[in-house]
């Protein structure tokens, strides 16, 4: 009989892959999604549809080219997650060079030029992104109204937008975080008032259920132990305790109310499933309590301040900058390590 | 009631433990032949003192402890030396080293032991002395020689004795066996530890799982007043020296030290047995309580069992079935290593011998690559950063894995069981690990010779210097007596002169 000769632990934990980890984010996106498609129509999961495919095909050409076995690493649905992210950052109804444009970006630029999975110093999908705000702000910006099911466009206009030559144009409108950018004069409850995206249950109409919807999705995720809360919670709470400041009870040049900023854009998607990207953020719970911070700093300081309506992507790019510097201030305390008091 | 301190990290792996009855111990038929290796414990290896040939009785020291940290070896039976030669011995590393081959002549014979009539009597010297005589090595698994733990030295100011009956690998059931089915001497073995360090406190810690062992032990030590017996939740690794007595102490062995640092001694339950066994029996450890289990066995169970005792031999007897097995594990499934020759015997160490069928364990899956996802870092019972330490061990950074605390892992696998990735994390610490301690060395013995370099420096120096300051002093006299009008040459020439004179006037 050969015996095997393999080193400890023997065991290992059931159904514990990455594989696993990659299904279960996507998973935790469906809500989201949904929520999107009911206020938004068909577009972001014709658009997540056309990227993932894509997506699978840059990565086997970029592991091909590598010199790299291409099947297996296909099947950790890794290159899926980062699509699917992108492409519901991406508006709806977008043409297909730009959703090709931005998963090539992601998939070459932000993930095998650094050397494939883990090996990725920025978040991939938040490349992609930012390369397509920077280099096609027209196309980046024509969100849809969220007007609800019955009232949003079909099967056969999403297929129009993504494949005709023309970006689909013809019910875009500015999302809540556009009309805050752009408001000069009003004080923030009158602009709330006098506008009706921002007439939603909690925050802009549409997009304060979507917030809501993927907050479902992350908390989930945090229930599955994908990740543990100290990101999500350092960004929420960080982007809290900037718009308490920043408020100053309304006026029109103030930063917006806390449940605004809370349910507005990309803030619960980010929190929960962009900061949370295990790669290219902190590595220590402290780490990341900290990266999560920053990002939720950032975010308000760029939305408020700054020339684009969020800033999720640019927050989270510049704090993977920041992340190995962070690493180095936030080691645990190891066993034994701790200093202790002599007793006598 | 004790209150229970939490520790860090921790995983709950299938326990597996029904496989094996803690409550029956079975004997073990006696093996036709031993292989004894001199070295069953941490430190010097033991010297034989035994010829090929000779007929050694049970019980016979047949190889003495070399050097302070070593301990001897005993024949476990009667019958004849036939072999003193390299074996495949139980090692992570599948190594080889001198054993010691006894035939057995099936007739049990053993030498007379003589047990202390009191110990409470005898002098803490003469208790440590027989110890060590017994040849008692740690019996959990790691193997430290029970005298040098006991020694005076170490043992200033202990004052809580540990019996560490956690057994948190899965599988293992040897000390839940002994504690059931031995709690007496588990017990009284824990009374002769306490009184040798002077150890006020006697915790015996049991898993909330070995609901039996821990009544035994309650029963057997009810008597005593200074002994309590704890429970605990179950989760691995509870049973690591360190993380036990943070969990029951709540104080943390300092990085690098010993739990006596703290003022705590931790011995497992069949180390106890054994130290009783040489005292009051007289008695050298030459068997052990071992569990036998895995699907691969039709008969697994406790058995206590001769030391040699080939491990093959061991499974056949326990209805090894070799078609549906492909890995045979020296000690748990967690942090024991794969045997790699049947012929391998069971030494003091030998806690379990585990025989998985391939579906039970199968085989690793291929590794992937680390996406730094921080599930290892959640369950490290030391608080270390595995993902990192496993990036710096790749790349050899020394300096960041000694800022990281590699030798502060416990190697307990707990990372590795996680890891969505199936990186062998503890292989990687293993070999890194080894590299530092090379690394190390070599620097004390570059320091040494840049040392000693020096100091020839100095010295060198130093007689130069000297030399110099004699020659100075020479001549800064020989320039005081020119002054002086003492002018060694000028009284040369007189002299001559006074010689020629002196000749021409006797001419």
């Amino acid at each position: 009989m050969s015996l095997l000769h393999v080193s400890s632990p023997h065991i290992h934990k059931p159904f514990s892959s990455v594989e696993q980890v990659m299904k279960q984010v996507l998973l935790a996106t469906i809500p989201g999604v949904l929520v999107m498609t009911w206020f938004f129509g068909p577009g972001t999961l014709l658009n997540i549809i056309f990227g993932s495919a894509l997506a699978l095909g840059f990565e086997a050409w970029a592991l091909w080219l590598r010199g790299k076995d291409f099947k297996s690493p296909l099947k950790d649905h890794s290159v899926i997650v980062t699509a699917t992210l992108l492409c519901i950052a991406l508006p709806p109804y977008a043409p297909w060079w730009l959703i090709a444009v931005g998963v090539g970006v992601s998939v070459l630029l932000g993930k095998h030029v650094f050397g494939g999975l883990g090996y990725n110093p920025f978040n991939p999908a938040m490349v992609g992104y930012v390369v397509l705000l920077i280099s096609f702000p027209l196309q980046m910006s024509s969100w849809t109204e969220p007007r609800g099911v019955g009232d949003v466009p079909g099967i056969t206009d999403a297929f129009v937008a993504l494949f005709a030559a023309s970006s689909y144009d013809g019910v875009s409108a500015a999302t809540p975080l556009d009309l805050f950018r752009q408001n000069s004069g009003m004080l923030f409850d009158g602009l709330m008032a006098s506008k009706a995206e921002m007439a939603g249950v909690i925050a802009g109409r549409g997009w304060d259920m979507v917030n809501l919807a993927f907050l479902a999705g992350g908390l989930w995720l945090l229930r599955q132990r994908i990740f543990t809360w100290h990101a999500p919670a350092g960004m929420l709470a960080a982007l809290s305790v900037c718009a308490l400041i920043g408020f100053d009870e309304g006026s029109s040049t103030g930063g917006g109310s806390i449940l605004f900023h809370l349910f507005s854009g990309a803030t619960m998607f980010g929190a929960f499933f962009i900061i949370t990207d295990p790669v290219s953020s902190a590595v220590s719970n402290k780490g990341r309590l900290i990266f999560g911070a920053l990002v939720g700093v950032l975010v308000y300081l760029i939305r408020v301040y700054g020339n684009y309506p969020d800033a999720l992507a640019f927050g989270v790019l510049l704090m993977n900058f920041a992340a190995p510097l962070i690493d180095q201030y936030t080691q645990p305390v190891v066993y034994g390590t701790k200093k202790i008091e002599v007793d006598e | 009631m004790r209150q229970i301190f939490d520790i860090h990290g921790g995983i709950h792996p299938p326990e597996r433990k029904e496989l094996s009855d803690p409550g029956f111990l079975m004997d073990c038929p006696p093996p036709s032949k031993l292989v004894l290796p001199v070295t069953q414990h941490i430190g010097a290896p033991a010297r034989p003192i035994v010829e090929v040939g000779d007929t050694v009785l049970g019980g016979q020291m047949i190889a003495e402890a070399q050097g302070p940290v070593s301990v001897p070896v005993h024949a476990p039976s009667s019958g004849t030396v036939t072999a003193i030669a390299s074996r495949a011995v139980p090692h992570a590393s599948g190594m080889t080293d001198t054993c010691i081959e006894i035939t057995l002549d099936g007739r049990c014979e053993w030498i007379k032991c003589e047990g202390v009539a009191d110990w409470r009597a005898e002098s803490k010297a003469a208790l440590l002395d027989r110890v060590r005589l017994a040849g008692v090595a740690g019996l959990g698994g790691a193997g430290f020689p029970t005298a040098i733990k006991l020694a005076s030295d170490r043992t200033i100011g202990i004052h809580t004795l540990v019996i560490n009956g956690t057994e948190c690998e899965p599988y293992i059931t040897a000390d839940d066996t002994v504690m059931q089915c031995c709690a007496r001497e588990v017990v009284e073995g824990a009374e002769i530890l306490a009184h040798m360090v002077g150890a006020e406190t006697i915790l015996l810690a049991v898993e909330d799982n070995k609901h039996e062992a821990a009544e035994a032990m309650k029963d057997a030590s009810a008597h005593l007043a200074s002994a309590e017996v704890v429970t605990f939740p179950t989760k691995y690794p509870s049973g690591g020296e360190k993380q036990l007595i943070e969990l029951l102490l709540n104080v943390q062995v300092p990085s690098g030290g010993i739990p006596a640092d703290i003022g705590v001694l931790c011995q497992n339950p069949s180390t106890a047995m054994a130290v009783r066994a040489a005292l009051i029996d007289g008695k050298p450890l030459t068997d052990r309580i071992t569990t036998l289990t895995g699907m691969a066995l039709s008969k697994p169970g406790n058995r206590r069992v001769m030391l040699g005792t080939p491990i093959g031999e061991l499974l056949a007897n326990a209805g090894f079935n070799s078609e549906t097995s492909d890995r045979v594990i020296h000690g748990g499934p967690m942090m024991g290593f794969a045997v790699t020759d049947l012929d391998m015997p069971v030494v003091k160490i030998t806690n379990c011998v585990l025989a998985p069928t391939r579906s039970e364990i199968p085989p690793p899956q291929p590794q992937q690559a680390c996406i730094r996802c921080g599930l290892c870092a959640e369950v490290c019972p030391a608080s270390l950063l595995p993902q990192q330490l496993y990036w710096f061990a790749r790349a050899k950074d020394q300096e960041q894995l000694e800022r990281h605390h590699l030798m502060d892992c416990i190697e307990c696998g707990a990372c590795a069981y996680v890891c969505p990735s199936h990186i062998p994390l503890v292989q990687y610490y293993r070999s890194a690990k080894g590299s530092m301690r090379e690394a190390s060395k070599e620097k004390v013995r570059s320091d040494n010779s840049r040392a000693r370099f020096e100091a020839r420096q100095e010295r060198l120096e130093r007689e130069t210097a000297a030399r110099d300051a004699k020659r100075a002093a020479r001549k800064a006299a020989a320039e005081a007596r020119l002054e002086a009008g003492d002018d060694p040459v000028q009284a040369a020439i007189e002299r001559a002169k006074a010689k020629k004179a002196q000749q021409e006037g006797d001419q």
